[in-house]
């Protein structure tokens, strides 16, 4: 826990950060710019885990474990995300979901 | 003081993950993100779960930093603005998330299940963690560890399956 800190302050901020995630995932169109928006998101549930499970039930470890296991899923995730981008770049110049509409090897 | 810290904390984040996907430069972008990663370590530490702080410094501000950098280098014209949807198609999206921002901030804070405690606990201690992680007991978590451990090694070959470079032309004359 964070002293003089409410978990409702940290669920806001966690709010907050995720939304700003969603405005950037709706409104890029470049397909990295997107991915960025997407570890804004990640990032704030990975936070809320581990705040809920500290403020909550501080005697499990079951949240603050989880959040681990998101952050490896999105190092994961990212680093095949990133392959299948430079393919695609390769492959047309161009990582714009508007104009893009291939992915054959 | 931990308190200002957070509040200082929280600032950062919410400016630079604004600045990061409104900024018309990509390469800026990653850098406003950065930021961010690095302060969200920052809310870790003040969590005194000092373990996920450095994965969160290691692997997030480190490696999935790095490897946007490179994305973004070897795609992007660095001086070139990013394309994003026109102006004036933007304020859907934003009247959307704010009133869903609002929204989830109003459901959270009505549902009063101890969201007001506040007070003071113990460190998580990477011996505690890695117990968890390598116990077979009922809350033992040695089963999502080595599934984890595959998918990320399934992620890695796949990775490097999908980014191979074909042979250059030239190459197979040499």
């Amino acid at each position: 826990m964070i002293e003089g800190v409410t978990l409702f302050q940290i669920m806001s901020l966690t709010t907050i950060v995720f939304f700003i995630g969603v405005y950037g995932f709706l409104t890029r169109t470049n397909l990295i710019a997107m991915l960025m928006s997407l570890e804004l998101m990640v990032n704030a549930e990975a936070i809320n885990f581990v705040a809920i499970n500290k403020y909550l039930s501080p005697a499990v470890l079951q949240g603050q474990i989880f959040s681990l296991f998101i952050v490896a899923l999105a190092a994961a995730e990212t680093a095949l995300a990133l392959a299948i981008i430079l393919h695609l770049y390769r492959l047309t110049q161009n990582i714009d979901v508007k104009e893009v509409k291939t992915l054959k090897h | 003081m931990e308190q200002y810290i957070f509040y200082i904390l929280s600032a950062i984040i919410i400016v630079f993950a604004l600045l990061s996907v409104t900024t018309t430069k990509l390469y800026r972008a990653t850098m406003y993100l950065l930021f961010v990663l690095v302060a969200v370590s920052g809310i870790y530490f003040l969590l005194k779960y000092n373990f996920m702080a450095a994965v969160q410094l290691s692997v997030y501000a480190g490696g999935i930093m790095i490897l946007l950098v490179y994305a973004v280098m070897l795609t992007d014209n660095i001086g070139q603005p990013i394309r994003s949807i026109p102006r004036n198609w933007k304020i859907l999206p934003a009247i959307i998330t704010v009133a869903t921002a609002v929204f989830a901030i109003y459901a959270i804070y009505n549902f009063n299940v101890g969201l007001a405690i506040n007070g003071n606990s113990e460190a998580t201690t990477v011996e505690q963690v890695g117990e968890k992680l390598l116990s077979y007991s009922d809350t033992g978590f040695v089963l999502p560890f080595e599934v984890i451990s595959i998918l990320l090694l399934a992620a890695m070959i796949g990775a490097i399956v999908i980014a191979k470079a074909k042979k250059l032309v030239n190459q197979e004359n040499i």
